[in-house]
């Protein structure tokens, strides 16, 4: 009420408190964020000059070298194709089982319900652990499942450490760890479909397959996208799942970037090189990133806007 | 929709018991993995019949390992209480500088908090080693390097994005109108802020920080690359532990199973927010 007596001076006083409010609110978030950027920063120039903490006397500024050596280093290549087919075979896989299972999982039963928060739990599992419980299960010497394939007639699965199973191996992990999360998002969408459509294909006694390539899967498409460029852009990063069951190996069967980033810096300590294919990685997940966020207002806006 | 087929019913059913093995066997199996003796895990085939004992969590409690060739010193009490202080550490201080950041991107449209907010976001999505490889040198010459602070700083990286984006959400979906009537009331910015708007958003907040937590709690690299044996967490902590114990797989398991219960008790109190965060707010649960 005082306020409104005198309604010249609050104002005045406000005008820049107003305007600065914003900014000093998000600079606290900012200023600890800043500091990150500076090792960002450090990396893209590390990525031009070759340095080997074990040859100090050899460091020096060679541009684009280190990214010039790549389109002959076969090392690299092999890198760009497991990150690749790593990160495309999980997804796949995840969204697959993961809409299949939401779609399992649509009507409200209580029992249903029950699934879906007891599937949540591999998603929360740290996936390092997860990979160690893998391993667990998988030890040649002990591991039920092992034991389980030799029953089958694989007496002798090697899994992570054979070069012929080490994919297969690391993406079952992948996938028992990620197809919730694919799950969650996919049943939440499906929930949210308007019935009206349904129920007039099911009046008109349109075939199932009908309905579901031609209403389900169009309606259900923004969550898909969404839910499957997320899932892209962690997977093409992979590094606890595979880091942990096999650091890699067998040779060099799952060096993906982050884990031959990783093996370069502290095996090789070729920090040149290392630098130069995170870089590489952080290109493909900023392009992947602004694809992902663009989808993602588009769906907000949807989820949000209506109530 | 309600003329399936018992032919349906049946095998849906079926398939359903398919998808609960696959998800839960691994976790039920580590599980009764943990109150097994060596000799018992070891046997040819494996069983579910033996008799529980509970001395792998005594082990790893009192940090002692009987082997075959010895007592064993064991750090896994220290590792566990590492994760509990960097997470609820990395938290609280995201809390308190994302929460008013994120109503600031809620409530104000000014010049550059798009990009400020972006920049923020793009965080979640880069390759961690990138920074985590030069912040390792940088954290040797600056004495961070197997800090407490070092790490919860690098942890805002995981949880300010979280917070930020889920929070600023809640706050977007808020009325201001509540806040307007507040602040015509002859009340401060500051008072609006904190007996209206955080009050309101609270449910927000709180899920948004039990999520953070969560990833908090799950992060393997990071203290991987920065920590050393005794600041690192539960998930860095059991690798190592696999290698140094060998063969002790009954407490490697309980390890585990220590390692993952927080998080899953956290995942049963948070389930209804979950669906939510983890799309950063891009779907409602």
């Amino acid at each position: 009420m005082t306020s409104s007596a005198m309604p010249g001076r609050p104002a005045k006083q406000s005008r820049f408190a107003r305007k600065a409010l914003p900014y000093l609110l998000s600079l606290p978030a900012l200023l600890m964020c800043i500091g990150i950027l500076i090792p960002f920063f450090t990396a893209v120039y590390y990525s031009l000059l070759r340095y080997r903490l074990n040859l100090p006397a050899m460091k020096g500024f060679i541009w684009f070298q280190n990214y010039i050596n790549f389109f002959s280093d076969p090392k690299f290549w092999n890198t760009l194709k497991i990150s690749l087919v790593y990160a495309g075979l999980t997804v796949v896989l995840e969204l697959l089982l993961g809409l299949a299972i939401a779609m399992l999982l649509q009507k409200r039963t209580r029992l249903n319900n029950f699934i879906s928060i007891l599937l949540l739990l591999p998603l929360m599992t740290a996936p390092a652990l997860a990979a160690l419980m893998w391993k667990l299960m998988t030890n040649p010497n002990f591991g039920i499942l092992s034991y389980l394939v030799s029953i089958l007639g694989f007496p002798d699965m090697k899994w992570g450490s054979d070069p012929a199973t080490a994919l297969f191996t690391v993406t079952l992990v992948d996938v028992w760890v990620y197809t919730p999360f694919m799950m969650i998002l996919l049943l939440a969408g499906l929930r949210s479909l308007p019935p009206a459509p349904f129920e007039a294909a099911a009046l008109d006694g349109v075939p199932r397959s009908f309905v579901f390539f031609r209403i389900t899967l169009p309606m259900l498409m923004p969550y898909i996208l969404t839910a499957t460029l997320f899932r892209l852009l962690d997977s093409i990063q992979q590094f606890d799942i595979i880091y942990a069951m096999t650091q890699g190996g067998p040779g060099d069967k799952l060096l993906v970037f982050q884990v031959q980033a990783y093996l370069d810096f502290f095996q090789a300590t070729n920090v040149g090189r290392s630098a130069a294919l995170m870089i590489i990685l952080w290109a493909i997940t900023y392009a992947l990133s602004n694809v992902f966020i663009k989808q993602w207002l588009k769906l907000r806006e949807k989820a949000h806007g209506v109530g | 929709m309600d003329h399936t087929s018992t032919l349906e019913k049946v095998i849906r059913g079926i398939l359903l018991a398919l998808v609960v093995i696959f998800f839960m066997f691994p976790i039920f199996w580590i599980f009764l993995m943990s109150f097994q003796t060596n000799e018992s895990i070891l046997r040819i085939p494996p069983s579910l019949a033996f008799t529980p004992t509970l001395e792998n969590y005594i082990a790893l409690v009192t940090g002692q390992m009987k082997t075959a060739a010895g007592s064993l010193q064991l750090n896994f009490m220290q590792n566990l209480w590492n994760s509990v202080l960097l997470s609820s550490a990395s938290v609280i201080i995201s809390l308190i500088l994302g929460v008013p950041a994120a109503y600031a991107f809620a409530r104000f449209k000014f010049r550059l908090g798009e990009d400020i907010a972006f920049t923020l976001l793009s965080f979640r999505f880069a390759p961690p080693l990138l920074v985590l490889l030069p912040l390792s040198l940088y954290f040797k010459t600056l004495g961070l390097t197997n800090t407490y602070i070092g790490l919860i700083w690098v942890y805002q990286l995981i949880c300010l994005p979280l917070i930020l984006w889920i929070v600023r959400g809640y706050f977007e979906d808020l009325s201001p109108d509540i806040e307007h009537a507040h602040r015509i009331a002859g009340y401060s910015w500051f008072q609006t802020f904190r007996k209206i708007a955080v009050p309101l958003a609270l449910p927000g907040i709180a899920a948004a920080g039990l999520l953070a937590f969560i990833f908090a709690w799950n992060n393997f690299v990071f203290a991987l690359v920065l920590a050393s044996a005794d600041k690192q967490p539960v998930t860095v902590g059991a690798l190592a532990f696999v290698t140094a114990s060998g063969i002790q797989y009954g407490q490697i398991a309980a390890a585990i199973i220590f390692s993952i219960i927080p998080t899953f008790v956290l995942a049963m109190f948070a389930q209804r927010y979950l669906v939510e965060g983890l799309s950063l707010g891009a779907v409602k649960g």
